[in-house]
């Protein structure tokens, strides 16, 4: 597929009209052809590397129905953060115990993502830091996603966590009544029936 | 002189890019794994996580719509699978049932029905409505499913079968939470979450 007439290919002779319109059919137009390429190169590109899988481990505490009903781990509730996951991307978090938060750690609605909540992460195991003063003893976040959030919303909390570099945290399905009615906005409908272990 | 000059300045020379385009191409044509069709197609939600899920010794357990489909990777796991849930269920399976589940895409039915399904063509059981695993208490398949998956692993590869969960980004949180629990119930604490992939900066 060389091509073959370039303009000193033939010597340069100053050609008749006759050769010059051979010159012009040996010549293919490729544009075509390889936009055609780039096309399929695009498409194959994004289909082999971007799809594929990422994924995110996951360690859950053991669950065994005896054991856990009487080993109950206290923690220092200035350490602990809460985070309240509700339908419509709605999250909440309080530090502390919610009857008595901590300074600062009232409830409070958060956004997902750079500017909400992972800001209040950072600052907030900064604090802990502070607090303890012992590297090993940092900010513990509890995540309690309700029966009207969706998996989206599990997944970009953990993220965050991910990112902020949280040391501890887990998923804890209990909801109190207080919490139920704090991430269903006062609203009664559905406050109750997450409610095991009031 | 000039004029000739002219001619060659307005076309580009193309052959060039063509020849590394096409041999571009081919290269990711040829790198590229030929995918396994989706039955039930899930929008995974995004993370910046940037593990990649192994390739062997999987089971993928794909959650949308509340119901859950299953996926082991691996021929003989596949087929190993395959029996000894037929063992536990009493449904036979032929070796040609055996052959086609071992490369057949993820399913979402009871084992019962599951024979009719392996009878279908690849392109029919796309059409078909799979209701899913059954996962309630009554009657779980899926935890079943999940138990002989890693049975057969660990006597085909002597290896624990790792799990993964793909949910659908908009899935409501109990499903989800089912699912954990199911496995769970096995003393499996720690799988993985299928991600989509975002960006350092969101």
């Amino acid at each position: 597929m060389a091509e073959l007439n370039t303009g000193d290919s033939g010597g340069g002779k100053k050609g008749s009209k006759k050769v010059r319109s051979k010159k012009q059919n040996s010549k293919v137009d490729l544009t075509a052809m390889v936009d055609l390429a780039f096309l399929l190169i695009t498409f194959f590109m994004l289909t082999t590397t971007l799809s594929k899988p990422q994924s995110m481990n996951l360690g859950l505490p053991d669950k065994d129905p005896d054991k856990d009903k009487n080993k109950d781990v206290k923690v220092d509730e200035n350490r602990t953060m809460t985070i309240l996951l509700g339908d419509n991307n709605k999250l909440v978090r309080y530090v502390g115990l919610l009857a008595t938060p901590v300074a600062g750690g009232a409830p409070k609605d958060f956004e997902y993502g750079k500017d909400g909540i992972r800001k209040e992460l950072l600052e907030r195991k900064e604090k802990v830091l502070q607090y303890t003063g012992n590297k090993d003893k940092g900010m513990i976040v509890i995540i309690k996603p309700s029966k009207k959030s969706n998996y989206r919303n599990l997944v970009d909390i953990l993220d965050e966590m991910a990112i902020v570099g949280v040391p501890t945290y887990a998923i804890v399905n209990d909801f109190t009544p207080e919490e139920s009615k704090l991430i269903n906005g006062g609203s009664t409908e559905a406050a109750a029936p997450v409610t095991t272990n009031p | 002189m000039a004029i000739k000059m002219k001619k060659k300045s307005t076309s580009t020379d193309m052959t060039a890019m063509c020849d590394v385009a096409f041999l571009l191409l081919t290269f990711f044509i040829l790198t590229a794994t030929a995918k396994v069709p989706e039955v039930m197609p899930v929008d995974t939600p995004a993370s910046t996580v940037q593990t990649k899920l192994p390739e062997k010794d999987l089971a993928t357990l794909t959650v949308g719509n509340g119901k859950v489909f299953f996926d082991v990777k691996g021929k003989d796991v596949r087929i190993r699978t395959l029996e000894l849930m037929g063992n536990k269920y009493g449904v036979k399976f032929s070796e040609e049932d055996q052959n086609k589940f071992a490369i057949m895409e993820s399913f979402g039915v009871p084992v019962q029905n599951l024979k009719q399904i392996l009878d279908m063509s690849p392109s029919d059981r796309k059409s078909v409505q799979q209701p899913g695993i059954p996962k309630d208490s009554l009657d779980n398949q899926l935890a079943e499913w999940v138990q002989n998956a890693r049975i057969a692993n660990i006597e085909l590869h002597d290896k624990e079968l790792e799990l993964a969960i793909k949910g659908d980004a908009k899935e409501e949180y109990p499903v989800i939470r089912k699912v954990m629990d199911i496995l769970q119930d096995q003393k499996i604490n720690s799988f993985s979450l299928v991600t989509g992939l975002r960006g350092k900066e969101k």
